[in-house]
């Protein structure tokens, strides 16, 4: 009986599989397809991003649904290999993975597949491997972390005039989810472009040891606001815990990933994002028209419209947020100012005039590249990704993350 | 009884214990829930993307099926889903709720990471394969044994325990991740060149055949070993198998330490075989789908391969489907519920029937 049953449904899966094989080969309008790994779904600030940037570009370049594949949920595991497999399996000519612990695999996935491109967020490895198929993206995201710090500055000036601050001095706060070097150079450039306008402010930075999660990012950021008493928080992690507990307790916030005006239409400054868009485009134009080629290490700028500002919210930024940004910006592109400027900082009480930086990630963990040259830390020209990882003079580290709390 | 003669009123329907149910009979009522499931879930489908239910489940079927690679991958999905569900069988059926599958199998990635990240390259291969494997196997028993020789001593709540330990396990994970990745990104990079064995070069072979392998040992020693016998016993009432003279302590801890011992293999083939790596969220869940795959399946080893099946299924195949159409995950997990709340109800109706209230008698 089993066996009768076992078989007839067996028989009914493989013709149904023929008829799907042979339907599926009859409308094509271009053999072009890109696929998209993503992390998390749109629940998640970070991935809801590239999902917004890559219907974007789909749109710009007029690409159908079928030719954009969209795989989510998909962890940092075997199971991104598996992604990527599937993915070459249904034509895709480019694929892209979204998060840092996806490279790995998207490496091994490039030269599994030698005639597919793999192009990597965040990753730190394509100008070592060197391999003709693979190749990493990030963007000058500290040029915008500087200026949503100017936006910080001046909303905290506002408050000290106003006599609303809490202690003697204006104090930001800061939820980042790992102390690398993402999170390091993200903090310090936020922190430098609110100094930059607020000469004496400090910073207290707590992690929260994953990239989302709620529950943590709130209560850290409640504790930056009642226990810590700042004036001010950030953050750099992919929920809307902090902004959330920020617009519960009235606290200003300056956000990260895209706007949080709807949520939080009283607190929120400012945001700054990296738009994936322009990146997506130059990938799809490179495979799909054999158009331009694809950088092995891809850093978008302010200027390629890959580091962008959110509008400022209409209730609390301070008054001339918007021109004073514009204004800065404008220096940022034109190179009159240096987000990592050495005359701007100090470690341990000491101008930084040599220091060196991971950027060869070779499994060390050790520094061999000289990024101080000219009175600056060259972030993001030896490689994409940040590698920034100093801990500068007025921020101070709380913990590095939850478990080393005491 | 006597006293309500007069007003006794004889309800609507009342449920009664059917005493047995054939085959034919348990099967068709499977095999109608299945199909009602489908029809509930396409219109659900339906009245929330307008799109044709029959090009969803056609999207399901192609997700698992569609391609050789996809075949694999849910045989891989299988072969780790019904590992983990045979290690909490044998909990179960003695009625001791076994809630820390996850964790267990978790400490046996852990320590098969460990040991690939302390004595990979300095012992050779085959050795280091030998060591992992002991140690994972070990290190899943031990966090079983944790709860088992507490509730044996102190008769402390295992469900609680158990689920608990997950959470040591889980900061155990981030805590030595954060050790090994020194730049903190929180993310080990996989260590390739050491591991199991690849069969024929695929990362689920190795898997897939040890997992068949205990399935067949788990069946033979649930239905006909003396240890099989004494778990059925102790679950059906403790007082008995004491009364028959069975060591209840004796064999809480012993089975306990066998669950433990196949949840820390899990790890092994997760960790050591496919994976190379472990984050916080290598098992994904899969320790709690377990404990649903082995009630589903009757703690019967055999069907527990049908109903672990059927899981990875609906994830794959919802999965397949929220891609295809762009739809957002939450519509997957929603059908995958629907479909589940189906199968589950209708083994009530295996188990029960209902009796209406007869009406011809009140007419004549």
């Amino acid at each position: 009986m089993l066996k009768k049953v076992l078989s007839t449904v067996l028989a009914v899966a493989m013709l149904a599989a023929v008829c799907l094989i042979f339907a599926s080969c009859g409308n094509k309008t271009s053999d072009f397809k890109i696929g998209i790994i993503c992390l998390h779904d749109e629940t998640s600030t970070y991935d809801l991003n590239f999902l917004n940037a890559i219907e974007g570009a789909q749109k710009a370049l007029g690409l159908t649904d079928d030719q954009v594949v969209i795989i989510k949920n998909v962890p940092e595991s075997s199971a991104c290999f598996d992604a990527a497999k599937d993915l070459v399996d249904q034509g895709c000519k480019v694929i892209f993975a979204d998060s840092f612990g996806h490279e790995s695999f998207m490496i091994q996935a490039a030269k599994a597949y030698p005639e597919v491109m793999f192009c990597h967020a965040t990753g730190t490895k394509a100008h070592t491997e060197k391999l003709p198929n693979y190749f990493n993206a990030f963007a000058s995201i500290y040029e915008g972390r500087y200026l949503a710090g100017v936006a910080a500055g001046l909303k905290l000036n506002e408050l000290k005039e106003a006599g609303k601050l809490k202690g003697d001095v204006p104090k930001m706060g800061y939820v980042g989810a790992f102390p690398y070097a993402e999170v390091i150079s993200g903090y310090t450039a936020f922190y430098l472009g609110a100094k930059s306008v607020c000469p004496n402010v400090v910073m207290d930075v707590t992690f929260t040891g994953q990239w989302y999660d709620v529950t943590a990012e709130q209560q850290a950021a409640e504790k930056l606001i009642n226990v810590q008493k700042c004036d001010l928080i950030s953050q750099h992690a992919d929920s809307m815990g902090a902004p959330g507990a920020c617009e519960s307790a009235g606290v200003p916030n300056v956000s990260y990933n895209g706007s949080t005006e709807t949520a939080c239409p009283n607190t929120y400054i400012v945001s700054s994002r990296i738009d994936w868009q322009p990146y997506f485009e130059l990938i799809i134009r490179a495979v799909k028209d054999n158009n331009g080629k694809i950088p092995v290490d891809y850093t978008g700028t302010l200027a390629t419209g890959s580091v962008a500002l959110t509008s400022a919210g209409k209730k609390a930024p301070a008054a001339g947020t918007q021109a004073k940004l514009d204004e800065i910006k404008a220096k940022l592109e034109s190179g009159e100012i240096k987000v990592f400027d050495t005359n701007t900082f100090t470690v341990k009480g000491e101008k930084v005039t040599t220091y060196l930086a991971d950027v060869d990630d070779l499994g060390d963990y050790v520094g061999e590249t000289e990024s101080v040259k000219d009175g600056y830390f060259h972030e993001s020209e030896y490689r994409s990704a940040p590698y920034f990882n100093l801990e500068i003079d007025g921020i101070t580290l709380l913990d590095r993350g939850p478990k080393t709390e005491g | 009884m006597q006293k309500n003669e007069n007003s006794r009123h004889e309800p609507l329907f009342h449920i009664a214990k059917r005493s047995s149910v054939s085959m034919k009979k348990a099967i068709a009522v499977r095999a109608i829930a299945i199909v009602a499931a489908l029809l509930v879930a396409g219109v659900f489908i339906f009245a929330i993307t307008k799109r044709n239910p029959i090009e969803i489940y056609k999207q399901m079927f192609l997700g698992v099926f569609g391609s050789a690679h996809r075949i694999t991958k849910a045989l891989k999905s299988l072969a780790i889903l019904l590992c983990i569900s045979l290690a909490v069988t044998p909990a179960f059926k003695m009625k001791f709720w076994n809630c820390g599958a996850e964790g267990q199998a978790l400490i046996g990635g852990l320590a098969c990471a460990a040991c690939m990240f302390y004595i990979g390259g300095s012992v050779p291969k085959w050795l280091l394969v030998i060591i992992m494997t002991v140690t994972s196997i070990l290190a899943g028993a031990i966090w079983a044994v944790i709860p088992a020789l507490f509730k044996a001593k102190w008769n402390t709540n295992e469900t609680l325990f158990t689920l608990m330990m997950n959470y040591v396990a889980t900061s155990l994970v981030a805590f030595f991740i954060k050790c090994w990745a020194k730049d903190g990104s929180g993310i080990l990079r996989p260590m390739t060149e050491y591991g199991l064995p690849q069969l024929a070069n695929t990362d689920y072979l190795l898997a897939v055949i040890v997992v068949t392998l205990l399935t067949v040992a788990t069946y033979i020693y649930m239905k006909y070993s003396k240890h099989g016998y004494e778990i059925t016993v102790v679950g059906e009432s403790e007082n008995t198998a004491r009364y028959i003279g069975i060591n209840v302590k004796k064999v809480i801890i012993r089975t306990m330490l066998l669950s433990g011992a196949i949840c820390g293999l899990c790890g092994l083939l997760l960790v050591g075989g496919i994976d190379k790596t472990i984050s916080t969220e290598t098992i994904g869940g899969q320790g709690f789908t377990a404990i649903m795959v082995s009630w589903l399946g009757k703690f019967n080893p055999i069907f527990m391969i049908l109903t672990s099946f059927l899981i990875v299924f609906l994830q794959v195949g919802t999965k397949q489907v929220s891609t295809s159409f762009r739809i957002d995950t939450s519509l997957a997990d929603i059908t995958t519920a629907i479909i589940l709340f189906f199968i589950i109800g209708c083994e009530f109706f295996i188990n029960y029937k209902i009796m209406f209230r007869k009406k011809e008698k009140e007419v004549k």
